[in-house]
């Protein structure tokens, strides 16, 4: 087990080597000059080459390269182009938004869709099976932006129930922290209520047919612990997978979700680097993404070894 | 720890952090906090390095100036208690206002006023030209100062007090002797409002602390000029990239003020009790369709004739702003209507949309059929819109268009490539030009046609810079306006570029905020909230 895990610590740095090396030469192939937006509309074409020589653009990519990897090595990101400020310190300021409001829709996500899924498993060819299988390809189709301007509208503006926009610390309280984040994570969190329903449903058809089940049912155990004890753990590999994969699919929808909702979480940093060609900025939170994402697969990995005792690695 | 133990652990961890405890949410605010959500992030904060609006906006709450503007384009004394000018025009003695401290607690001293003036002159482009003629700018003591000149510059006090980016904002000297190509890392000014460093998060949101020891002029305030009493305690700048969300805030009461709501959304706001919409800025925009002079087909003066002739701001401006007639008008010249300076000289036949005679023109100019690179940046609505009028106008005037939909940081690089369209040149881009930057040649970068030394697009049209010359040197209001007609006049036939209207954009305000008024920015001393 502990060679495994170093096995995959060390697995991770040619990784993050080669995201680092594809992000950077993205970049500078990329059309795009930082320069001009810092400028201004009304600067002169000297003005914005005196400000791109100011920045160290003008110079070979490969010197660029090399310094910024030596930097990355130093544990050191950068600096912002537009905001002079740390990278690491403009990511700190987003952590938190970010980290909250996937963390809640994950949370929710799955307390809504294991049983969904394991209901529409138990129930299969039923209406409750095909409501929850419709539900889920309209969790699929619905745009994330549709979902979150209608839960704006009806519970902020029509019932004002919940704050339309914003983040509130959760230094400032749980109750303010959540009633912010509850419609974002209802937003967000449909796609992934979709997704992890139709996997649950369809390992569950799966177990349900075993025969440890059926003797468990000759046993008169009741439904909910043949359900949920004994059927829903042994589906529970592939389940725990595509939560994780969802990640993925949760770092894409905070960018639309914080936007929709005003968030001032990563996928806003983000977009608004791309926009303007903040490198420093892009290259950070891209290397910050990829990093979070093989750590969950990790940690997906050595989850299997709880879940299932005969996983060992 | 075994898996049981874990699951369970989990379970009861997950169900501790479910735990409701909801509260209300986090709306009310003091009173005296007044949350503004601007017309884009404040991504920098040095309005000399960086020239973009927003930051000009907010360094105007931060940074105080030595003149300013009023609302009749007038230059005011605002820093300056007294200025005294040489017979011969050449010599400028300045004299401050006493009891003038920067935020740091330190007097503002007249080092510090040389060493701004120093870093803004060469930047800006009335304080380069000013730069030229300088003989020197020195400190005479504490809170004097000379600039004096080789040549007489009868514009200074606009210079120093103008509203265009970037303006004559006053700083420490530590501060001001940076490179004016480098970004300043310290926020230090002598202005109404403090800048709250610490609680910026570019991209979300910055604040601005009222400064106690500021002393605002005895007169009335206008614009740039007279007091700037600030009656909140607090200013926070909330940075809402999506308007449907801001007008959501807007409604809910979980921000008072807006500065730049999208037209398909004014009826909606319009629609509610608690809030006021009007024009945000009388001087408006004027839009923009650049053509690059240096290469086929616009390098043919009568192709960029026909375009003159063949295009129609009607549509332009609707497809900008839709029904309200109120926010656009015709505009057959280059400078903002309203400014003693506007001018419809030579301008009779712009915008009409005579697609025949623009036809006939084209054919006279012998038009070879050669792509027009269309680069056009679709994540701004208006260059945007205009682009899409832009593709239908020059297929129907019989010309091919190579249209390439791409973002604003995009159009930024190319535009200044000077190289032919088919090597990663132009031929033409739109723009927008806030109409305070066009109200005279001085801040009007945009008209001049002084070939490699233009904006974008390099005009060189003798007859453009002569009219400009003439403005420059004239002596009374009477022969600025003649010299401008011959500007406009010039600037027509020669097509130094396409305007493509006048247009004027709304702001919204919940009603407990008063003293909101109309302006070329969005300006907070006066403001009170209930």
């Amino acid at each position: 087990m502990f060679g495994f895990l170093v096995r995959r610590v060390l697995a991770v740095i040619p990784v993050m080597a080669v995201v680092g090396l594809f992000v950077f030469s993205l970049l500078s192939l990329a059309p795009g000059d930082p320069a001009a937006l810092i400028a201004g509309d009304q600067a002169s074409p000297a003005d914005i080459e005196r400000i791109r020589a100011s920045l160290g653009l003008d110079r070979p990519f490969l010197v660029r390269f090399g310094e910024w990897a030596w930097r990355i090595l130093h544990g050191d990101l950068g600096t912002s182009i537009f905001t002079n400020l740390p990278v690491t310190t403009m990511i700190g300021q987003r952590v938190q938004p970010t980290v909250s409001l996937m963390l809640v829709t994950l949370v929710f996500a799955v307390l809504v869709a294991v049983p969904l899924g394991v209901l529409a498993a138990w129930k299969a060819g039923r209406l409750v099976d095909r409501l929850v299988m419709g539900g889920a390809v309209l969790g699929f189709s619905v745009p994330v932006f549709v979902v979150g301007y209608l839960l704006a509208y009806v519970f902020a503006l029509e019932l004002g129930w919940l704050p339309a926009q914003g983040y509130t610390p959760i230094e400032q309280g749980v109750g303010p922290w959540l009633a912010n984040l509850i419609l974002p994570a209802l937003t967000l969190g449909l796609v992934y209520i979709a997704l992890i329903a139709r996997v649950t449903r369809a390992t569950m058809l799966d177990v349900l047919q075993q025969d440890y089940v059926r003797t468990a049912r000759a046993k008169g155990l009741a439904q909910g612990s043949v359900l949920f004890v004994h059927a829903l753990k042994n589906a529970a590999v592939p389940i725990v997978t595509v939560i994780g994969i969802g990640i993925a699919l949760l770092i894409g929808g905070a960018v639309v979700t914080e936007t929709v909702f005003a968030i001032p979480g990563l996928g806003r940093l983000t977009v608004d680097a791309i926009l303007r060609r903040d490198y420093p900025v892009i290259q950070g939170v891209v290397l910050l993404f990829s990093f979070t994402y093989v750590l969950v697969n990790l940690a997906i990995d050595l989850l299997y070894t709880l879940i299932d005792p005969r996983i060992r690695y | 720890m075994d898996r049981r133990t874990f699951l369970k652990g989990s379970a009861a961890l997950g169900a501790a952090g479910m735990a409701p405890q909801f509260a209300a949410p986090a709306l009310a605010q003091p009173s005296k906090v007044l949350r503004f959500v601007p017309q884009a992030n404040l991504a920098n904060f040095d309005p000399i390095w960086g020239t973009q609006y927003v930051v000009r906006n907010a360094a105007a709450l931060v940074w105080d100036m030595l003149y300013g503007v009023d609302a009749q384009l007038k230059p005011q004394r605002q820093m300056v208690e007294s200025e005294e000018v040489s017979a011969d025009g050449l010599t400028w003695t300045f004299r401050l206002r006493p009891g003038l401290k920067f935020h740091d607690g330190e007097p503002v001293l007249s080092k510090d006023v040389v060493a701004s003036l120093t870093r803004w002159s060469a930047r800006d482009p009335m304080g380069i030209m000013i730069r030229a003629i300088q003989a020197e700018l020195a400190p005479v003591d504490d809170r004097t100062f000379r600039w004096q000149l080789k040549k007489p510059f009868p514009k200074l006090l606009l210079a120093l007090g103008k509203n265009n980016a970037p303006c004559a904002f006053i700083m420490p000297e530590r501060i001001a002797k940076t490179d004016p190509f480098t970004q300043i890392t310290e926020y230090v000014g002598s202005g109404p409002m403090k800048f709250a460093r610490a609680e910026w998060v570019p991209g979300a949101r910055a604040v601005f602390e009222k400064f106690a020891d500021y002393k605002p002029r005895d007169e009335p305030s206008s614009w740039l000029a007279g007091g700037k009493r600030m009656l909140v305690d607090r200013v926070e700048w909330i940075i809402m990239p999506d308007p449907a969300t801001a007008s959501a805030a807007l409604q809910n009461g979980e921000v008072d003020w807006w500065e730049n709501p999208i037209p398909d959304l004014v009826p909606l706001l319009r629609k509610n009790a608690n809030i006021n919409v009007d024009i945000a800025d009388p001087l408006g925009n004027i839009g923009s369709f650049r053509m690059n002079h240096l290469h086929p087909p616009f390098d043919n003066p009568k192709i960029r004739q026909a375009v003159l002739m063949g295009m129609n701001q009607e549509d332009y401006m609707r497809s900008l702003i839709g029904d309200d007639d109120k926010l656009w008008k015709p505009l057959p010249g280059f400078f903002t209507p309203g400014t003693p300076l506007y001018s419809e000289a030579g301008g009779q036949n712009i915008g009409k949309g005579d697609i025949a005679a623009a036809k006939k023109l084209l054919a006279e100019a012998g038009y070879k059929g050669e792509p027009v690179v269309c680069v056009v940046a679709q994540d701004q609505s208006i260059t945007k819109n205009m682009g899409d009028v832009t593709a239908d106008l020059l297929k129907q005037m019989g010309m091919k268009v190579d249209f390439v939909a791409t973002d604003w940081g995009t159009v930024g690089t190319r535009r200044a490539s000077k190289a032919p369209p088919s090597q990663g040149g132009w031929n033409m881009f739109h723009t927008w030009h806030a109409g305070a930057d066009c109200i005279n040649p001085a801040v009007y970068p945009a008209i001049r046609a002084n070939g490699d030394k233009a904006w974008f697009g390099w005009p060189d049209l003798p007859p453009v810079e002569a009219g400009i010359t003439e403005w420059f040197d004239a002596a009374d209001p009477a022969a600025e306006k003649a010299a401008i007609d011959k500007v406009n006049a010039a600037a027509v036939a020669g097509g130094v570029y396409v305007p493509t209207g006048y247009f004027l954009g709304y702001q919204a305000w919940r009603k407990n905020v008063t003293g909101v008024g109309k302006g070329p920015l969005p300006f907070t001393w006066g403001v009170s909230k209930a």
